[in-house]
């Protein structure tokens, strides 16, 4: 087995007269947390689809686990453990037949997928609610048996679609100290978010795709240096377009996002002096992130 | 292209089992409600009619109008089974409470899905068509010995209508459309088919058009059997199931590829 989990190349994929990926070329090392970011629309989910063999590319090549994908899906799917965006656990069952029956599906026999449920309720943190059932489970807890559910094959890699999305802050924070955990152990996951928190905590690279192009790639922290490389200052409460022409001329860039001014500075304390006596503003210095980077590398499309 | 529909064709002979076994597990907890659910509307009308109508029209075909509509409820309530499986139970599986985009995400394939499903249908099918069977038997319109016959046929109906179900299922944007297949395709079929009353009270252009429909082979293969008559052309009306089975099978997973595997 090579040390390529996922392999793209050239990969296009339209509905209609909609391009939705086009000619993206990327590769996944084994394990590595591999990030697609976008906004939505940008086609990461019909990535995550097409990795697994659920849609067919129009052209370009598709390797997963060193198999052709869609040709061997099936074959690639043996090792790929599947989080979608929308949770769709067997409401019918229990949280521990939820396992067994996704556990046949893998070819399993009874007495195989007995023996690793109690791990995966652990990993989960649901032993307390095995003969729950689903619907009686919080969005959370969802999440996690679907995280466990995903587990139950063993699989050497894991696709992630918007993992999070939908959490609240202490769910999704135990969401990713899974993750991590599973990271840890070799693991490979390529996951999709719009949530930059997500993407800089837990990716070792990502890309930033709009309208199905690879548009940056990169480690987070290469992706910062990169494209922002100074500090942020953050300005609400003022009319953005006024406040922008004023400092200007001691900022490197300034993005308006919403009511929010995001200026790009190699010297706050310039633009400190210049918005003193300001009344109402409130001003918030901070250190580069994602986010910034995003809003840059997308933000020309979102003031169209 | 050619080659995503070979990797969606069902993967082997048995992973289809893992589906039949989800579906047997989701049933066992509501059997007893389910059968009953199967079960009423056929023995209603087997001793609703043939009781009522029975004294009425006396004898058909050499036979007490009960246990004629007998064989014909057997093969009526195998459709009607393996029929409702699929559009009101396989349906929402598929489409709202997407249990079969889990399933994709295994070693599973499309074709191995639609195949368990099928064969759940048949299975429930078989339960129903197999007990008004009995009942028929114990009540004495037919001998045990015809049930070793019948049982099979009644599996091959179930199968044959759960799959031409499947691609309506495959087609329908919503429950809403499945009046529309029962309505319109089976109850006619029901008339046309010779379970309530003979084939030859039609004119001869309905005649003819029984001989294309699945029922009306359903019902010459299990009636002649439980009346304890000679019949004809077991083949052809075994063969005619059989295109009914497998001919819809491979276009619904056709359609069901385009919509689930865009």
């Amino acid at each position: 087995m090579s040390n390529v989990a996922i392999d793209l190349n050239g990969v296009t994929k339209s509905f209609g007269n909609k391009v939705i990926v086009n000619g993206l070329s990327l590769t996944v090392a084994s394990g590595e947390c591999f990030g697609l970011l976008g906004p939505n629309g940008a086609g990461k989910s019909t990535i995550a689809r097409m990795v697994l063999g659920m849609t067919q590319p129009d052209a370009g090549k598709i390797t997963v686990l060193g198999v052709p994908v869609p040709a061997q899906a099936r074959l690639a799917r043996r090792g790929i453990g599947v989080v979608p965006q929308f949770d769709n656990l067997d409401l019918e069952f229990t949280v521990r037949e939820n396992l067994l029956v996704f556990g046949r599906y893998f070819g399993m026999s009874t007495r195989a997928i007995k023996a690793v449920i109690p791990s995966l309720l652990e990993f989960a943190r649901l032993e307390s609610k095995a003969d729950a059932r689903v619907g009686e489970l919080s969005g959370g807890m969802k999440r996690r048996l679907t995280l466990a559910r995903a587990l139950i094959n063993d699989p050497q890699l894991l696709v992630m679609d918007e993992p999070t999305t939908g959490l609240d802050p202490h769910a999704r924070h135990l969401i990713w100290e899974r993750l991590r955990f599973l990271l840890a152990r070799g693991k490979t996951i390529i996951l999709t978010t719009h949530f930059m928190e997500e993407a800089e905590r837990l990716c070792d690279r990502l890309c930033v795709l709009e309208h199905g192009c690879n548009i940056a790639e990169g480690s987070p922290h290469a992706l910062i240096e990169e494209h922002i490389g100074c500090n942020v200052i953050e300005i609400f409460g003022g009319n953005p377009q006024e406040l922008g022409s004023l400092i200007r001329p001691y900022v490197q860039r300034i993005e308006v996002s919403g009511e929010t001014l995001f200026c790009y500075t190699p010297d706050p304390e310039q633009v400190r002096a210049q918005l003193r006596g300001r009344a109402g503003l409130r001003l918030l210095e901070r250190p580069p992130n994602l986010e910034d980077v995003f809003l840059r590398l997308t933000g020309r499309e979102m003031e169209k | 292209m050619s080659e995503g529909y070979a990797a969606a064709l069902p993967a082997n002979a048995w992973n289809w089992v893992a589906v039949w076994r989800r579906n047997y597990l989701s049933w066992k907890k509501i059997a007893l409600a389910s059968m009953l659910g199967n079960l009423a509307d056929p023995m209603i009308y087997l001793f609703g009619l043939g009781t009522g109508l029975g004294m009425m029209v006396g004898r058909v075909e050499d036979a007490s109008y009960v246990a004629f509509l007998a064989a014909g409820m057997v093969a009526t309530s195998a459709m009607t089974a393996s029929t409702f499986e699929t559009i009101y139970a396989a349906y929402p599986r598929m489409h709202h409470q997407r249990i079969w985009e889990a399933i994709l995400y295994t070693q599973l394939t499309l074709g191995d899905i639609v195949l368990g499903e099928l064969a759940w249908a048949a299975t429930k099918a078989f339960l129903a068509g197999t007990v008004i069977a009995i009942v028929a038997v114990v009540v004495g319109y037919a001998a045990w010995p015809s049930l070793l016959y019948v049982l099979p046929a009644i599996a091959l109906t179930g199968f044959a209508f759960a799959s031409l179900a499947m691609v309506v299922t495959a087609l329908a944007p919503s429950y809403h459309y499945f009046v529309f297949y029962q309505s319109l395709v089976l109850t006619p079929m029901l008339f046309l088919s010779g379970a309530v009353f003979p084939v030859t009270q039609l004119s001869a252009p309905f005649q003819q058009a029984a001989h294309f429909l699945p029922l009306a082979h359903s019902i010459d293969l299990i009636r002649p059997e439980m009346l304890d008559r000679p019949a004809g052309g077991i083949a052809l009306h075994i063969g005619a199931l059989c295109l009914y089975a497998v001919l819809p099978f491979f276009l619904s997973m056709v359609l069901l590829r385009r919509r689930l595997m865009r």
